[in-house]
Protein backbone atom coordinates (compact mmCIF):
# COMPACT_ATOMS: atom_id res chain seq x y z
CA UNK A 1 0.00 0.00 0.00
CA UNK A 2 2.41 2.37 1.13
CA UNK A 3 4.40 1.44 -2.44
CA UNK A 4 1.77 2.12 -4.43
CA UNK A 5 1.27 5.73 -2.98
CA UNK A 6 4.76 6.74 -2.93
CA UNK A 7 4.88 5.47 -6.58
CA UNK A 8 1.53 7.19 -7.06
CA UNK A 9 3.36 10.94 -5.14
CA UNK A 10 6.43 9.81 -7.27
CA UNK A 11 4.87 10.24 -10.80
CA UNK A 12 2.86 13.08 -9.92
CA UNK A 13 5.56 14.74 -9.30
CA UNK A 14 7.90 13.81 -12.04
CA UNK A 15 4.50 14.61 -14.60
CA UNK A 16 4.65 17.98 -12.80
CA UNK A 17 7.90 18.21 -13.31
CA UNK A 18 8.35 17.15 -16.89
CA UNK A 19 4.90 19.12 -17.92
CA UNK A 20 7.17 22.15 -16.88
CA UNK A 21 9.95 21.68 -18.72
CA UNK A 22 7.68 21.35 -21.59
CA UNK A 23 5.55 24.09 -21.39
CA UNK A 24 8.20 26.73 -19.75
CA UNK A 25 11.80 25.18 -21.14
CA UNK A 26 12.90 27.88 -21.91
CA UNK A 27 12.62 29.60 -18.55
CA UNK A 28 13.57 26.60 -16.49
CA UNK A 29 15.80 28.87 -14.21
CA UNK A 30 13.39 31.66 -13.50
CA UNK A 31 10.60 29.35 -12.86
CA UNK A 32 12.73 28.96 -9.06
CA UNK A 33 12.60 32.49 -9.38
CA UNK A 34 16.49 32.35 -7.58
CA UNK A 35 18.57 31.00 -10.54
CA UNK A 36 21.98 33.24 -10.85
CA UNK A 37 23.23 34.28 -13.73
CA UNK A 38 20.03 36.33 -14.53
CA UNK A 39 19.86 39.87 -14.90
CA UNK A 40 17.73 42.45 -16.84
CA UNK A 41 19.21 45.02 -19.47
CA UNK A 42 18.84 47.63 -17.03
CA UNK A 43 21.01 45.72 -14.21
CA UNK A 44 23.85 45.25 -17.07
CA UNK A 45 23.91 49.27 -18.15
CA UNK A 46 23.67 50.80 -14.43
CA UNK A 47 26.55 48.06 -13.40
CA UNK A 48 28.92 48.70 -16.83
CA UNK A 49 27.91 52.29 -15.99
CA UNK A 50 29.04 52.46 -12.49
CA UNK A 51 32.21 50.05 -13.44
CA UNK A 52 33.48 52.20 -15.93
CA UNK A 53 33.24 55.28 -13.67
CA UNK A 54 34.68 53.39 -10.36
CA UNK A 55 37.64 52.51 -13.22
CA UNK A 56 38.67 55.58 -14.92
CA UNK A 57 38.85 57.36 -11.63
CA UNK A 58 41.40 55.14 -10.54
CA UNK A 59 42.99 55.40 -13.68
CA UNK A 60 42.61 59.23 -13.55
CA UNK A 61 44.35 58.96 -10.03
CA UNK A 62 47.09 57.75 -10.42
CA UNK A 63 48.08 58.65 -14.33
CA UNK A 64 47.90 62.18 -13.15
CA UNK A 65 48.73 62.10 -9.26
CA UNK A 66 46.05 63.88 -8.67
CA UNK A 67 45.59 63.47 -5.05
CA UNK A 68 49.95 63.92 -4.70
CA UNK A 69 50.31 61.53 -1.46
CA UNK A 70 51.30 58.06 -2.14
CA UNK A 71 49.31 56.31 0.65
CA UNK A 72 46.38 58.46 -0.12
CA UNK A 73 46.39 57.38 -3.98
CA UNK A 74 46.80 53.83 -3.02
CA UNK A 75 43.90 54.06 -0.38
CA UNK A 76 41.42 55.64 -2.75
CA UNK A 77 42.00 53.05 -5.63
CA UNK A 78 42.03 50.29 -3.11
CA UNK A 79 38.63 51.88 -2.28
CA UNK A 80 37.73 52.09 -5.50
CA UNK A 81 38.51 48.91 -6.66
CA UNK A 82 36.37 47.11 -3.53
CA UNK A 83 33.67 49.22 -4.68
CA UNK A 84 33.94 48.08 -8.27
CA UNK A 85 34.22 44.63 -7.05
CA UNK A 86 30.19 44.86 -5.01
CA UNK A 87 29.08 46.21 -8.54
CA UNK A 88 30.57 43.25 -10.94
CA UNK A 89 28.93 40.99 -7.91
CA UNK A 90 25.50 42.63 -7.51
CA UNK A 91 24.86 44.20 -11.38
CA UNK A 92 26.83 41.24 -13.21
CA UNK A 93 26.90 38.37 -11.23
CA UNK A 94 23.06 39.26 -9.77
CA UNK A 95 24.54 37.92 -6.28
CA UNK A 96 21.48 38.42 -3.19
CA UNK A 97 20.69 36.49 -0.29
CA UNK A 98 18.37 34.68 -1.75
CA UNK A 99 19.94 32.93 -4.72
CA UNK A 100 20.34 29.17 -4.11
CA UNK A 101 18.53 29.43 -0.39
CA UNK A 102 21.22 31.63 0.80
CA UNK A 103 23.83 29.44 0.21
CA UNK A 104 26.02 31.23 -2.93
CA UNK A 105 25.79 33.87 -0.06
CA UNK A 106 27.00 31.78 2.69
CA UNK A 107 29.73 30.37 0.41
CA UNK A 108 30.88 33.87 -0.59
CA UNK A 109 30.79 34.76 2.63
CA UNK A 110 33.36 31.88 3.71
CA UNK A 111 35.56 32.50 0.52
CA UNK A 112 35.95 36.16 1.44
CA UNK A 113 37.10 35.23 5.42
CA UNK A 114 39.79 32.99 3.66
CA UNK A 115 41.11 35.40 1.33
CA UNK A 116 40.67 38.01 4.09
CA UNK A 117 42.73 35.77 6.67
CA UNK A 118 44.99 34.64 3.79
CA UNK A 119 45.65 37.96 2.43
CA UNK A 120 46.62 39.88 5.40
CA UNK A 121 48.14 37.21 7.52
CA UNK A 122 50.62 36.51 4.82
CA UNK A 123 51.32 40.52 4.22
CA UNK A 124 51.65 40.66 8.18
CA UNK A 125 53.61 37.53 9.15
CA UNK A 126 56.49 38.66 6.43
CA UNK A 127 56.19 41.98 7.00
CA UNK A 128 57.58 41.67 10.59
CA UNK A 129 59.65 38.55 9.07
CA UNK A 130 61.63 40.88 6.59
CA UNK A 131 61.93 44.04 9.45
CA UNK A 132 62.95 41.35 12.76
CA UNK A 133 65.42 39.57 10.18
CA UNK A 134 66.89 43.08 9.09
CA UNK A 135 70.93 42.74 9.83
CA UNK A 136 70.33 46.39 11.08
CA UNK A 137 68.33 45.27 13.54
CA UNK A 138 70.40 42.84 15.23
CA UNK A 139 73.27 45.07 15.58
CA UNK A 140 70.62 47.74 16.98
CA UNK A 141 70.25 44.93 19.90
CA UNK A 142 74.03 44.72 20.89
CA UNK B 1 -2.85 -7.17 0.06
CA UNK B 2 1.08 -7.67 1.44
CA UNK B 3 1.40 -9.74 -1.78
CA UNK B 4 -0.04 -6.87 -4.26
CA UNK B 5 2.17 -4.66 -2.35
CA UNK B 6 5.42 -6.13 -3.47
CA UNK B 7 4.07 -6.99 -6.92
CA UNK B 8 3.23 -3.61 -7.23
CA UNK B 9 6.89 -2.38 -5.51
CA UNK B 10 8.91 -4.28 -7.37
CA UNK B 11 8.21 -2.75 -11.20
CA UNK B 12 8.30 0.42 -9.51
CA UNK B 13 11.70 -0.23 -7.68
CA UNK B 14 12.84 -1.06 -11.18
CA UNK B 15 11.59 1.92 -13.22
CA UNK B 16 12.34 4.55 -10.62
CA UNK B 17 16.21 4.62 -12.11
CA UNK B 18 15.00 4.88 -15.76
CA UNK B 19 12.52 7.50 -15.26
CA UNK B 20 13.46 9.89 -18.23
CA UNK B 21 13.48 13.48 -18.26
CA UNK B 22 14.56 13.29 -14.41
CA UNK B 23 17.36 15.18 -14.21
CA UNK B 24 19.11 16.61 -11.40
CA UNK B 25 16.82 20.30 -9.98
CA UNK B 26 18.79 22.85 -12.44
CA UNK B 27 19.95 24.76 -9.29
CA UNK B 28 22.47 22.27 -7.91
CA UNK B 29 24.82 22.61 -11.04
CA UNK B 30 24.71 26.52 -10.86
CA UNK B 31 25.93 25.91 -6.97
CA UNK B 32 27.99 23.41 -7.63
CA UNK B 33 29.74 25.75 -10.77
CA UNK B 34 29.97 28.60 -7.77
CA UNK B 35 31.99 26.64 -5.48
CA UNK B 36 34.42 26.19 -8.11
CA UNK B 37 34.55 29.73 -8.48
CA UNK B 38 34.83 30.56 -4.67
CA UNK B 39 37.78 28.05 -4.86
CA UNK B 40 39.00 29.58 -7.83
CA UNK B 41 39.00 32.82 -5.80
CA UNK B 42 40.95 30.78 -3.04
CA UNK B 43 43.66 30.09 -5.61
CA UNK B 44 43.94 34.00 -6.54
CA UNK B 45 43.87 35.15 -3.14
CA UNK B 46 46.94 32.82 -3.08
CA UNK B 47 48.77 34.69 -5.82
CA UNK B 48 48.04 37.83 -5.21
CA UNK B 49 49.33 37.28 -1.63
CA UNK B 50 52.84 35.85 -2.84
CA UNK B 51 52.29 39.03 -4.97
CA UNK B 52 51.74 41.33 -2.21
CA UNK B 53 54.89 39.49 -0.37
CA UNK B 54 56.91 40.02 -3.30
CA UNK B 55 55.80 42.43 -5.50
CA UNK B 56 58.47 45.00 -4.49
CA UNK B 57 61.66 42.59 -4.06
CA UNK B 58 63.48 43.80 -7.52
CA UNK B 59 66.72 42.49 -6.94
CA UNK B 60 68.17 45.68 -8.49
CA UNK B 61 66.08 44.88 -11.60
CA UNK B 62 63.00 46.96 -13.12
CA UNK B 63 60.17 48.12 -10.95
CA UNK B 64 56.43 47.93 -11.91
CA UNK B 65 57.41 51.88 -12.26
CA UNK B 66 59.80 51.24 -15.33
CA UNK B 67 57.80 48.55 -17.15
CA UNK B 68 54.23 48.84 -16.94
CA UNK B 69 52.39 50.76 -19.50
CA UNK B 70 49.12 52.34 -17.99
CA UNK B 71 47.67 53.42 -21.44
CA UNK B 72 47.97 49.82 -22.20
CA UNK B 73 46.68 48.17 -19.45
CA UNK B 74 43.39 50.56 -19.55
CA UNK B 75 43.08 49.47 -23.06
CA UNK B 76 42.81 45.91 -21.44
CA UNK B 77 40.75 47.13 -18.97
CA UNK B 78 38.03 48.35 -20.89
CA UNK B 79 38.40 45.38 -23.51
CA UNK B 80 37.52 42.87 -20.42
CA UNK B 81 34.66 45.01 -18.94
CA UNK B 82 33.32 45.45 -22.58
CA UNK B 83 33.06 42.15 -22.91
CA UNK B 84 31.56 41.70 -19.76
CA UNK B 85 28.43 43.93 -20.91
CA UNK B 86 28.43 41.75 -24.29
CA UNK B 87 27.84 38.27 -22.58
CA UNK B 88 25.16 39.78 -20.54
CA UNK B 89 23.61 40.97 -23.64
CA UNK B 90 23.80 37.95 -25.09
CA UNK B 91 22.51 36.43 -21.92
CA UNK B 92 19.15 38.85 -21.98
CA UNK B 93 19.16 37.75 -25.73
CA UNK B 94 19.23 33.95 -24.55
CA UNK B 95 16.33 34.37 -22.02
CA UNK B 96 13.85 35.50 -25.05
CA UNK B 97 15.31 32.50 -27.04
CA UNK B 98 17.17 34.50 -29.94
CA UNK B 99 19.59 32.47 -31.11
CA UNK B 100 21.28 34.81 -33.91
CA UNK B 101 21.14 37.41 -31.43
CA UNK B 102 22.58 35.12 -28.56
CA UNK B 103 25.53 33.53 -31.06
CA UNK B 104 26.31 37.30 -31.94
CA UNK B 105 26.46 38.92 -28.60
CA UNK B 106 28.78 35.61 -28.17
CA UNK B 107 31.13 36.37 -30.75
CA UNK B 108 31.54 39.21 -29.49
CA UNK B 109 32.65 39.06 -26.45
CA UNK B 110 34.99 36.23 -27.62
CA UNK B 111 37.32 38.60 -30.13
CA UNK B 112 36.75 41.04 -27.19
CA UNK B 113 38.45 38.52 -24.90
CA UNK B 114 40.84 37.71 -27.80
CA UNK B 115 41.82 41.38 -27.94
CA UNK B 116 42.35 40.75 -24.18
CA UNK B 117 44.40 37.69 -24.52
CA UNK B 118 46.10 39.25 -27.49
CA UNK B 119 47.72 42.54 -25.50
CA UNK B 120 48.21 40.58 -22.92
CA UNK B 121 50.53 38.70 -24.76
CA UNK B 122 51.76 41.45 -26.37
CA UNK B 123 53.06 43.13 -22.90
CA UNK B 124 54.75 39.89 -21.76
CA UNK B 125 56.56 39.75 -24.85
CA UNK B 126 57.77 43.43 -25.15
CA UNK B 127 58.83 42.76 -21.25
CA UNK B 128 60.79 40.05 -21.90
CA UNK B 129 62.44 41.98 -24.57
CA UNK B 130 63.23 44.25 -22.57
CA UNK B 131 64.72 41.41 -20.46
CA UNK B 132 62.14 41.74 -17.33
CA UNK B 133 61.97 37.94 -17.24
CA UNK B 134 60.33 36.04 -14.73
CA UNK B 135 63.71 35.10 -13.82
CA UNK B 136 64.70 38.51 -13.12
CA UNK B 137 63.02 39.23 -9.65
CA UNK B 138 60.85 37.82 -7.22
CA UNK B 139 58.82 40.79 -8.15
CA UNK B 140 58.94 39.90 -11.74
CA UNK B 141 57.94 35.95 -11.00
CA UNK B 142 55.05 36.76 -8.24
CA UNK B 143 54.00 39.05 -11.28
CA UNK B 144 54.28 36.73 -14.38
CA UNK B 145 52.47 34.00 -12.30
CA UNK B 146 49.42 36.07 -11.20
CA UNK B 147 48.66 37.68 -14.77
CA UNK B 148 49.87 34.82 -16.59
CA UNK B 149 47.21 32.44 -14.35
CA UNK B 150 44.57 35.39 -15.23
CA UNK B 151 45.52 35.63 -19.00
CA UNK B 152 44.89 31.32 -18.77
CA UNK B 153 41.68 31.72 -17.70
CA UNK B 154 40.69 34.12 -19.90
CA UNK B 155 42.24 31.97 -22.95
CA UNK B 156 40.27 28.66 -21.38
CA UNK B 157 36.88 30.67 -21.00
CA UNK B 158 37.29 31.82 -25.21
CA UNK B 159 37.75 28.34 -26.04
CA UNK B 160 34.74 27.47 -24.09
CA UNK B 161 33.10 30.14 -25.16
CA UNK B 162 33.23 28.60 -28.86
CA UNK B 163 32.35 25.22 -27.95
CA UNK B 164 29.37 26.45 -26.44
CA UNK B 165 28.43 28.73 -29.92
CA UNK B 166 29.50 25.34 -31.75
CA UNK B 167 26.97 23.58 -29.15
CA UNK B 168 24.20 26.07 -29.70
CA UNK B 169 24.57 26.56 -33.62
CA UNK B 170 24.27 22.29 -33.58
CA UNK B 171 21.17 22.03 -30.95
CA UNK B 172 19.65 25.09 -30.36
CA UNK B 173 19.17 26.84 -27.29
CA UNK B 174 17.90 23.76 -25.37
CA UNK B 175 17.86 24.04 -21.70
CA UNK B 176 21.16 21.98 -20.87
CA UNK B 177 22.99 24.88 -23.40
CA UNK B 178 21.27 27.65 -21.23
CA UNK B 179 22.94 26.07 -18.21
CA UNK B 180 26.43 25.75 -19.35
CA UNK B 181 25.67 29.00 -20.84
CA UNK B 182 24.67 30.30 -17.30
CA UNK B 183 27.66 28.57 -15.71
CA UNK B 184 30.05 30.48 -18.32
CA UNK B 185 28.21 33.34 -17.89
CA UNK B 186 29.65 33.30 -14.25
CA UNK B 187 32.99 32.09 -15.11
CA UNK B 188 33.54 35.26 -17.45
CA UNK B 189 32.13 37.65 -14.73
CA UNK B 190 33.93 36.22 -12.02
CA UNK B 191 37.20 36.68 -14.39
CA UNK B 192 36.42 40.39 -15.00
CA UNK B 193 36.24 40.92 -11.07
CA UNK B 194 39.56 38.92 -10.33
CA UNK B 195 40.46 41.72 -12.95
CA UNK B 196 39.67 44.39 -11.16
CA UNK B 197 42.45 43.55 -8.49
CA UNK B 198 45.21 42.59 -11.23
CA UNK B 199 44.70 45.93 -12.31
CA UNK B 200 44.43 47.88 -9.03
CA UNK B 201 46.89 45.86 -6.98
CA UNK B 202 49.26 44.92 -9.76
CA UNK B 203 49.48 48.08 -12.09
CA UNK B 204 48.02 50.73 -10.34
CA UNK B 205 49.88 50.19 -7.12
CA UNK B 206 52.60 49.12 -8.95
CA UNK B 207 53.26 52.81 -10.86
CA UNK B 208 52.98 54.28 -7.62
CA UNK B 209 56.02 55.98 -6.62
Amino acid sequence: MSGSTTRDNHGHGHGGHHGHGAHHGDAHGDAHGDAMGHGTLRDYLIGFLLSVILTAVAFWLVMYNVLGKTNLTAIAIMALAAAQIIVHMIYFLHMNTKSEGGWTMLAAIFTIVVVVITLSGSLWVMYHLNTNMMPGHLLDLR
Amino acid sequence: MSSDTTTAAAPYDRDVFHVEGEEHPQGSTLLGFWLYLMSDCLVFAVLFATYGVLGRSYAAGPSGADLFDLNLVAINTAMLLLSSITYGFAMLAMDKGRVPATQGWLAVTGLFGLAFVGIELYEFVHLIHEGATPQRSAFLSSFYALVGTHGTHVTFGILWLVVLMAQVAKRGLIPENRRRLLCLSMFWHFLDVVWIGVFTFVYLMGVLP
